[in-house]
């Protein structure tokens, strides 16, 4: 018999920010959009993540390629993302996508989103991270103040068709370029070999690490740990909600404190997004040790 | 209550696995609410000779008798193999291993179906694996691929009396071989969980839903993977599967040796 019980939250009471979720749309080809987009929310309100943040890839695939999107399809993309946020209210927050092939519209995109409520860049795999093409990017977001979440395919030997992938040793390099971004290294979970990662961001501090996959291979939670500190450690799921819960479960194995799994939870995130974005925590939580401190 | 039928001991050759010891499964089985555990020798998958890791097997998992179920592997392009299967059935065990991809096996390897069809004259469930990691992070002399369809189609056919459980299967590998064969062929054919996909694709739920709760089973895949993993994925159903029974190893098993009474 699998369980039935309802009592709280699976995760647990404390708050918590997913930083790397998407969702659907009636223009991504697939009829069942609205049927997973609901089973996200299902699923969040059974786990108890606080609040999603997510991001819209162009229309998934159906009119553009994925990760090579074209502009027409960014935009709607982040359209349909910036609805949802409307809609849902603040259990929702969107990351604006770009495509830095084009940069004109990729930094107008950035500049209409941001406006709409946005707070986070999503890059994919439209170009190496390391390529100075992103450069643009990466100065708007500091400018603006905003993190960056990269799309990365960990140890990444060689091409995988239909994505210009870029691995842990790419992103550093672009955030030794621009030190006061905060870039979030997506999925840790998500393929590839996570063991090479870990190394190519022990000294760049601006990179946290995503927990996120379908990866949940015994020793990846242990060593992210040993390798950045929870510190620099966020939570998300991707596309798989449940190894994302088996993680936070998990977490509580490895050996870490209340305080360092409240980082992982949510702290790293509401100190890496911009102040304000997450209106949800404000009612029942502090928003960084700082604030904890001052108000303990 | 709950066996995992999807579990090894002993190191894997192609990265670091923390604490692969029986006891320390004991204590995760105990902590997941799980009562027991079919348990490989995981390097043996990769051994050419498999037989001294089944006798490292049974003693290393002698001290749990009621908790770690042996579960042997027996290779049977192997001179002898016919031999070393009665061998290892003469010690009660519920099921053999088999990995064909790692021996290099063709779907329709005579071998294999030769052990299959053995396996259910002697009761015993043969036990297959699909993959061990994510296929985008395989060491590059880890070249077997996964297992196909094929394959367990294969060997769901040697035998009426052939009783099958496929660990690490993901949606699209349980729909090809479920609806490719008969109803009766697919009664003998179980899916552990350890690899099917939960929110917001829901392919799990997707499968209870058309498949049948009773054709699939609790495994995680420890010590390679979390053991939280098959729990949360059962927590987190929607509403009209939560709860949905899963079948026991237990009744697996004790099919395999009705099959040979009739």
């Amino acid at each position: 018999m699998t369980p039935r019980s309802r009592e709280g939250p699976l995760a647990g009471p404390e708050p918590l920010i997913e930083v790397h979720a998407h969702f659907l749309h009636a223009r991504c080809g697939r009829k069942d959009w609205r049927e997973r987009n609901a089973a996200r929310l299902r699923a969040g309100e059974r786990i108890g993540i606080t609040v999603h943040v997510a991001s819209v890839l162009g229309t998934w695939g159906h009119t553009s390629p994925i990760y090579f999107p074209s502009p027409a399809d960014v935009a709607l993309g982040n359209d349909e993302m910036l609805a949802l946020q409307r809609q849902e209210g603040d259990r929702v927050r969107s990351y604006v996508t770009v495509n830095p092939n084009d940069e004109r519209h990729a930094l107008d995109e950035i500049d209409r989103c941001l406006a709409g409520g946005a707070i986070g860049i999503k890059l994919a795999a439209s170009r190496r991270a390391d390529d100075p093409l992103l450069d643009p990017i990466a100065e708007e977001a500091a400018r603006r103040g905003v993190p960056v979440l990269q799309h990365v395919w960990q140890h990444r030997r060689r091409d995988w068709p239909g994505q210009e992938a870029s691995d842990g040793v790419e992103l550093a390099r672009l955030a030794v370029r621009h030190p006061t971004v905060p870039f979030i290294l997506a999925h840790i979970g998500g393929g590839g070999d996570w063991q090479h990662t870990l190394p190519a961001l022990a000294d760049v501090p601006n990179v946290y690490v995503d927990l996120s996959g379908s990866g949940v291979d015994r020793g990846m939670l242990d060593r992210t740990v040993a390798a950045v500190g929870p510190a620099r450690i966020v939570w998300g799921s991707d596309l798989t909600m449940e190894t994302g819960l088996a993680k936070l479960w998990a977490l509580d194995a490895v050996g870490l404190s209340r305080e360092d799994i409240a980082a992982i939870r949510w702290r790293n995130a509401a100190r890496i997004f911009p102040p304000g974005s997450f209106p949800a925590l404000a009612s029942d939580a502090p928003a960084s040790p700082r604030a904890a401190a001052r108000a303990s | 209550m709950t066996i995992d039928v999807h579990t090894w001991i002993g190191a894997y050759p192609f990265r670091d696995v923390p604490h692969p010891d029986p006891e320390v499964l004991v204590r995760v089985l105990e902590r997941e609410g799980v009562k027991g555990a079919w348990v490989g020798h995981l390097p043996s998958a990769f051994w050419r000779d498999p037989s001294t890791g089944n006798e490292a097997l049974f003693q290393a998992t002698e001290r749990w008798p009621s908790v770690l179920h042996a579960i042997p592997c027996v290779r049977p392009d192997w001179p002898q193999w016919e031999r070393a299967l009665r061998a290892v059935v003469s010690r009660g065990v519920p099921a053999v291993r088999a990995y064909p991809p790692q021996w290099g096996f063709a779907p329709q390897d005579a071998s294999m179906l030769e052990l299959a069809a053995a396996c259910g004259e002697a009761g015993v469930v043969v036990q297959l694996t699909t993959r061990f990691e994510d296929a985008r992070q395989r060491h590059w002399m880890d070249t077997a691929g996964d297992l196909s369809g094929a394959t367990i189609r294969s060997i769901a056919r040697a035998s009426d009396r052939v009783h099958v459980v496929v660990c690490g299967a993901g949606r699209a590998l349980v729909e090809e071989v479920h609806w490719g064969l008969t109803p009766a062929e697919r009664a003998r054919v179980w899916w552990d969980i350890s690899w099917l996909w939960g929110p917001p694709e829901d392919d799990l739920a997707h499968l209870l839903r058309t498949c049948g709760a009773e054709r699939f089973v609790h495994g995680s895949a420890w010590p390679l993977r979390l053991a939280q993993t098959p729990r949360a994925n059962l927590a987190l159903l929607p509403d009209d599967v939560l709860g949905a029974t899963l079948t026991s190893a237990d009744a697996i098993a004790k099919g395999a040796q009705l099959a040979i009474a009739k």
